[in-house]
This record gives structure tokens, C-alpha cells and sequence, in this order.
């Protein structure tokens, strides 16, 4: 079981640039998957392809196959595939639903958009709550929470949905520190303590060091170099690629260039 | 054991007004707008406003009302002012000036418009101010409303206090860069331009990511969706619904009809 693309080649409808070509990429469950790379290397719209919402709701070509577990997302109907992998996107401010008056609401928006029980969906949202340790947070009114407990509320509505795979679309880009360690915190929480598989774009390589098994780069659309994490983000080609190195590597880097050994 | 939703979620609003289903709220607004513009030239106008204001009171929210009648200011003001100097065919003129003609029966008449707006757009504000958008879904799904009308109309109405944020922070940044936005009138004027094309690209910019989140959210799913409250509502609400609906229908049969001409 896994989140497999195979030979995808991606090109937004009414433009003549590939933005993808010939990506292969297996995120199975239960594992992290790191992408990183410079800007308009199309990391976005591997979330999107990946997701199955392009070309599902954003109009585009697609070559090759991107399979969840058994579905195509080709031919796989948009609420099928919510429930088989979540998104997130950047902006915390355009993922809540904007029609809730307090947070517990929102995160049951998608479990009852599946006319689950009146129990079943109380039963998800409390679980969710619960995971991602947002209790103090269920009453307050969505509009009022701060970019980072937005998107921990955002990335619990998801989640509500019990999606197998998450896609993430660099979750902590708008966040400063404090909301950044939030989230960082509830996806390593998360993937310690559960099966989902979660392929994550992100800049902040401090951040994937601590969650991802394995790091991809994409350069200009094309994967050109996948590896285990601790070896990409180590990569002396990484800032070649637009990528900025975690902190760990580069004082590691600034202390082995001044001849002093770091455990 | 049955899990319930906890009790902040099934909490029905209070207060004498704000505790009337949102669909008696509905049809009370639905009913002021129509008699505002069907029941004759002043009547209709001027006694909607007196129930929309005194509403306001006993519903505690006169001074939010205050703020939304301000916003019809400049509405209103260009109505006078086009009516009272331009008002074709008047027999009143007062003096002429140039192409304008101040006339009485042309400040009267847009009077009567300004009444007229002001009533229906203070009607609507009461039912806007007193009913929570969430309430108003979760009472409009429970009465069958598909889930994408209720959506549209829940984020019709949200978008209104995100947009004025959202150009509250334009504006904000626009003058971090030095744009003039206040002192006299052309300095606002000339400040609207860059202003407007943010907000405006901006939500367009936000129609695609919202898209993409509900569909992400399982939106489309075919179906119901799952009803976590019921909004109290009862038969004396019921009865005045449908009486406000059947007096709607009269009063616009009666109308078309000629029947109320006799009515000022």
C-alpha cells in the first residue's frame, strides 16, 4: 500500500511548459517524505498531482499514473480520494471553511461533508483533538486563532478525514518560530504514533531533519536526487540547488573548517 | 456509550431576537424588504424603518445598525443629490444654476428612495447582525438546502468582514510604501487604485486555493451532510412564517393588480 507516482509528466492547461517530467516517487505508510528545492521547481504542483487534485479541480495534462493505494487518481472522484490522502496547502487563512463559529465545528466540517454519524463524526474529532493536543483551542472561533494554530486546526480538519497519505504543501511557510515548532511538533507526533504516510514540500530543512526518512530534490521539475534524509540534507550539492542546508550540517561544516571536532 | 457533540456546539443563541430560528429571522427580513418597496410611496418605507429600528433596540444591536446606515452615506447622499438638482420633467424648479435645477418634488422623491433603501438594507442588517452565519447553515441543511447553496451563502456572507480585513492590511502596507491614503479627497481617491487590485486579485487568487481545500475536505461527496444541532424553533414561529409569506404574496398580488394605489 502506498502513494506511487509512475512516469508523471504534469502541464497546466493553456500552457506549453512541462512543469513535471517523468517524476517517480513512493511514499509508503507510515513514512516521511521530504521534498525540497529552489523556487518554480514545481514542488507545488507535485503536491497537487499527488493529491489527485490536479488535474481533478485544477484543469492540466497529465502523463503516467499516480495511484493511492488501489485508486487512480485519474479516475478517482475528488471526495474519494480526500479520504484516501489529505492536503495541506500554505495559506492557514484558505483552508478553513470560513462558515464555523468554533474550531470543534470546523474539524467536523470534513467528516460530516461524509454524512457520517452524528457519533462517528464526535468520535473523529475527538480523536483528532486529542493527537495533535489542541483541546484549548476547540471553543475559540476559527477567524481568532493565531497563522500556526490555523494551520494546526487546518491539518486536524484533514486529518479528521482519516486519510491514509498527507500531502503537504510547505505547511509552516507563513508561520514564524513559535507556530513553525507547532506543526513541526503534531507531524512528528504523528508519524511516530500512526501509519500515515506523509510527503511534505518544505524550505525549512532544519525542520524535515527532524521528520523525514527520506529527502527528494526537485530541480526544474525533474527528481535529481533521492536519498535518505541525513545523506540529501548533508549533500554538499544542496545549496547548488537552491537549498539551504540545516543549521546542524553548517555548524558542523564551520566547526570541522576551523579543526574542531563536533560529537 | 453515544458521544455527543459538547455542549458549545449545540448551544442555541439567546436573547429576545437573536433566540428566533434564523429562518423566522429570514422571512421577517424577506417580509420588511417587500413591504419597503410594494406598500405604497411612504408608507411601506416608513413603517418598516420604525419596526427595523425599534427591532434593533429590543434586540440590542442599535449601535452595530448605526455603523451599517453609515456605510449607505454615500449611497444615499448621491440619490439626494441627483434627485434634488436633476430630477427631469419637475414644475417645482427653485433656481437654476447652469445644467441644475433644485426642485421639490425632486428632493422629495429621492427621499423617498433614500427611506426606501434605508429600510430594506437596515432590515437585512438586523437579520445579519442577529443571526450567527453558522447558525443559519446548520438550520438551512436541516431543512433539506443543498450543501453547496448553504455554503455559498454562508461564505457570501463571511466574506464581507474578511475582505474589509483584508484591505485593512493592504492599506496598511500600501502606506508602509508611502502611498497617501488620507488628507483630502483626491489623495483618497488617487489611493484607491492600488488598494482595489489587491484585494480584488487576492480573492480571486484565494477562489482557487478555497476550491482546492473543500474538494481536499471531501465537499463533493453526494449526499447529506451529518446535522450536529437543531435550532429551536416552534409552532407560533411556523405560523408567522407562513402568515409572512402569504402576506408577502398578497401584498405584491395587490400591487401588480392596482389595488394599492389608494395607499400613500
Amino acid at each position: 500500500m502506498s502513494l506511487r507516482l509512475a512516469g508523471v509528466s504534469y502541464r497546466y492547461a493553456g500552457s506549453p511548459n512541462v512543469v513535471l517530467s517523468e517524476v517517480d516517487l513512493v511514499v509508503e505508510q507510515g513514512e516521511v517524505v521530504g521534498i525540497v528545492g529552489p523556487n518554480e521547481a514545481g514542488k507545488s504542483t507535485l503536491c497537487l498531482v499527488a493529491a489527485g487534485l490536479a488535474p481533478g479541480t485544477i484543469a492540466g495534462r497529465l502523463e503516467g499514473t499516480v495511484t493511492i493505494d488501489d485508486l487512480t487518481t485519474s479516475t478517482a472522484r475528488p471526495y474519494e480520494l480526500a479520504q484516501r490522502c489529505g492536503s495541506l496547502f500554505q495559506n492557514p487563512g484558505t483552508q478553513l471553511s470560513g462558515t464555523t463559529l468554533s474550531v470543534w465545528e470546523e474539524i467536523a466540517f470534513g467528516p460530516r461533508n461524509l454524512g457520517l454519524a452524528l457519533d462517528e463524526v464526535v468520535a473523529r474529532v475527538n480523536a483528532v483533538v486529542s493527537t495533535l493536543e489542541i483541546g484549548e483551542l476547540v471553543e475559540r472561533a476559527p477567524a481568532r486563532l493565531s497563522g500556526g494554530q490555523a494551520q494546526l486546526v487546518a491539518l486536524a480538519g484533514v486529518l479528521a478525514l482519516q486519510p491514509a497519505y498527507l500531502v503537504l504543501d510547505e505547511p509552516t511557510s507563513q508561520l514564524d518560530p513559535q507556530g513553525t515548532n507547532l506543526v513541526g511538533d503534531a507531524l512528528a507526533g504523528l508519524a511516530a504514533r500512526s501509519n500515515v504516510g506523509i510527503l511534505v514540500v518544505e524550505h525549512k530543512t532544519d525542520l524535515l531533519a527532524g521528520i523525514a526518512s527520506r529527502v527528494a530534490v526537485l530541480d526544474a521539475g525533474r527528481i535529481v536526487a533521492i536519498d535518505a534524509s541525513a545523506d540529501i540534507l548533508a549533500d554538499e550539492r544542496l545549496p547548488g540547488w537552491g537549498v539551504d542546508q540545516p543549521s546542524s550540517v553548517r555548524l558542523a561544516r564551520a566547526a570541522a573548517l576551523r579543526g574542531v571536532s563536533v560529537g | 456509550m453515544t458521544q455527543r457533540p459538547p455542549s458549545f456546539v449545540v448551544r442555541a443563541p439567546t436573547g429576545t431576537y437573536r433566540s428566533l430560528n434564523p429562518a423566522t429571522k429570514l422571512a421577517t427580513a424577506a417580509a420588511e424588504v417587500v413591504a419597503a418597496f410594494f406598500l405604497g410611496l411612504w408608507t411601506g418605507p416608513v413603517v418598516v424603518l420604525v419596526l427595523v429600528v425599534l427591532t434593533a433596540f429590543v434586540a440590542g444591536v442599535a449601535r452595530r445598525l448605526g455603523v451599517v446606515a453609515a456605510v449607505t452615506i454615500p449611497i444615499v447622499a448621491s440619490i439626494m443629490l441627483i434627485n434634488s438638482l436633476l430630477y427631469p420633467g419637475a414644475t417645482d424648479v427653485i433656481a437654476r444654476i447652469g445644467p441644475l435645477a433644485p426642485s421639490i418634488s425632486g428632493f422629495l422623491f429621492g427621499l423617498q428612495i433614500t427611506i426606501r433603501l434605508l429600510a430594506a438594507s437596515l432590515a437585512l442588517g438586523v437579520a445579519y447582525l442577529t443571526t450567527r452565519t453558522g447558525d443559519l447553515l446548520a438550520d438551512l441543511e436541516r431543512r433539506g438546502f443543498g450543501r453547496r447553496a448553504s455554503f455559498i451563502i454562508g461564505s457570501a456572507i463571511e466574506t464581507v468582514p474578511r475582505t474589509v480585513t483584508r484591505a485593512a492590511e493592504i492599506v496598511d502596507a500600501q502606506r508602509a510604501r508611502g502611498l497617501d491614503t488620507e488628507g483630502r479627497w483626491w489623495r483618497r481617491v488617487r489611493g484607491i487604485v492600488p488598494l482595489a487590485a489587491p484585494v480584488v486579485f487576492g480573492a480571486l487568487t484565494e477562489v482557487e486555493e478555497r476550491t482546492m481545500a473543500l474538494e481536499a475536505r471531501a465537499f463533493s461527496t453526494p449526499g447529506p451532510r451529518t446535522v450536529i444541532r437543531t435550532l429551536p424553533d416552534s409552532g407560533r414561529q411556523r405560523a408567522v412564517r407562513w402568515a409572512l409569506l402569504l402576506g408577502l404574496v398578497l401584498l405584491v398580488g395587490l400591487r401588480l393588480t392596482g389595488h394599492l394605489a389608494v395607499v400613500p
